[in-house]
């Protein structure tokens, strides 16, 4: 992505219509992969295996959607319209983000009867901080200046969440028969959403071409490489290059799951948008 | 530079250092090296402020005591915040006064550069017979440790480089 020239601001951005408009399309995807995930940590809230973790996930779901907040407000600055309404208002098929992240806890809502799956939230959450550091690596040289001062600041706070699910992976890994067979289970349901993670969407090519992110290919295999010399570590299965989604949320297709998680996070904002606490 | 805007950015800076987080009320905002700069435009004041961590809930309100307090200026008709992420806040930025202070308060300063060990002494007794227990606390920026010398919880600024 060298040679490209940077784009200082979201006036310059504006300039370039054809620029905007695959920026836009990677920062809805970057933003509602956090939000999204971020929600869904947030329903773990009173849940989580012990008080500790509540205290740290929802540190990091709090973290989570600060990520999304600041991708939103570029959104705003764009003249996309108000990050509020952005997160809120935005129909499930306007989504942008992997399936892998709209996809419940378990069954059960937190209200009723919450049977949340606690292996498979450890691997989702670390599968998932595993591309985003790729991913904001690739980003801390993007054309777009903003976006790189906002990756690299990313960073180090991305490092504690990896640091605190690796932990989950590794005490799953070598505890009890059960935890394991759970864990190789989630594994594999993981795995069956991974596809779409990796892609840029119906904009992929202009996105690459204005040096906004590398390539998916690139993206996908890095994160491999990872994700293999780690399992392997925890002596799990590998279970294979990623198949291609049947979904694909880049593209804007999404599972009930989402709407489920839109209508319930946006309900308060519907009633009364100026709601406060 | 003129001695007026001179003297205007001089009570600025003096100003914000009345500023603090309301999470940590024994630190300014100039400790803590939140803020990257001032700028004086007539009467025209712009502080470009670099968040500790970008989801950190109190910014709004440490937004608003700032043009709160800098637009008491004499001289100031107009205060603004804009939050920068370059230089991006890293935990080699608190001063001395900083850390000295955030001790005073019961929290551990993080290390000072990025190579240095993690070290968490207890902000009570000095002991470094502590433990970690939890890397997250009750705010995006701490950890909760514990100080086996003299059994008090404490927390620690958890290192941002």
């Amino acid at each position: 992505m060298t040679g490209l020239q940077k784009v200082v601001d979201a006036g310059q951005a504006m300039a370039n219509p054809a620029y905007k408009a695959a920026l836009v399309e990677l920062l809805y995807l970057l933003a509602d992969d956090d939000f999204i995930l971020g929600y869904r940590g947030s329903e773990w809230l009173g849940l989580a295996p012990h008080i500790e973790e509540d205290v740290s996930f929802s540190s990091i779901s709090q973290d989570m959607m600060g990520h999304a907040v600041a991708f939103f407000d570029m959104l705003e600055a764009l003249g996309e319209g108000k990050a509020d309404d952005l997160a809120q208002l935005r129909q499930p098929e306007a989504f942008r983000n992997a399936i892998l992240v709209e996809r419940a806890n378990g069954s059960g809502t937190y209200l009723e009867n919450p049977q949340f799956d606690w292996a498979y939230t450890v691997v989702r959450f670390y599968l998932y901080s595993l591309f985003k550091q790729v991913r904001l690596e690739s980003l801390a040289n993007s054309s777009y200046l903003p976006l790189t001062q906002l990756a690299r600041k990313m960073m180090p706070e991305l490092k504690y969440h990896l640091h605190h699910w690796s932990v989950w992976m590794k005490q799953l890994a070598t505890s009890t028969e059960e935890a394991r067979k759970r864990l190789v289970a989630a594994l594999q349901q993981a795995w069956s959403d991974l596809g779409d993670l990796f892609d840029l969407g119906p904009k992929a090519e202009e996105i690459v071409g204005h040096g906004l992110i590398e390539g998916s290919e690139l993206l996908a295999q890095r994160w491999q490489e990872r994700a293999k010399k780690s399992l392997e570590a925890y002596r799990l299965p590998w279970l294979g290059k990623p198949q291609p989604p049947e979904l694909n949320g880049r593209a804007g297709q999404h599972t009930e799951e989402l709407q489920q998680a839109v209508a319930t996070l946006s309900e308060v904002y519907r009633l009364d948008p100026a709601a406060n606490w | 530079m003129n001695t007026h805007v001179e003297a205007i950015e001089q009570a600025v800076w003096n100003g914000l250092q009345e500023v603090t987080d309301p999470e940590i009320p024994c630190i300014s905002v100039v400790e803590m090296g939140m803020i990257h700069r001032v700028e004086v435009e007539g009467g025209d004041v712009q502080i470009e402020v670099t968040p500790t961590f970008i989801g950190c809930p109190a910014v709004k309100i440490i937004e608003r005591s700032i043009v709160e307090r800098v637009s008491a200026i004499p001289g100031v008709k107009r205060a603004q915040v804009k939050f920068v992420f370059e230089p991006t806040w890293t935990s080699d930025r608190i001063s001395e006064t900083g850390r000295e202070k955030l001790r005073q308060f019961g929290i551990t300063p993080p290390p000072r550069r990025p190579q240095d060990d993690w070290e968490i002494t207890c902000p009570f007794c000095g002991s470094a017979d502590t433990t970690l227990d939890n890397l997250f606390g009750p705010a995006a920026c701490r950890s909760i440790a514990y100080c086996r010398t003299c059994k008090n919880p404490f927390e620690a600024l958890k290192p941002i480089f």
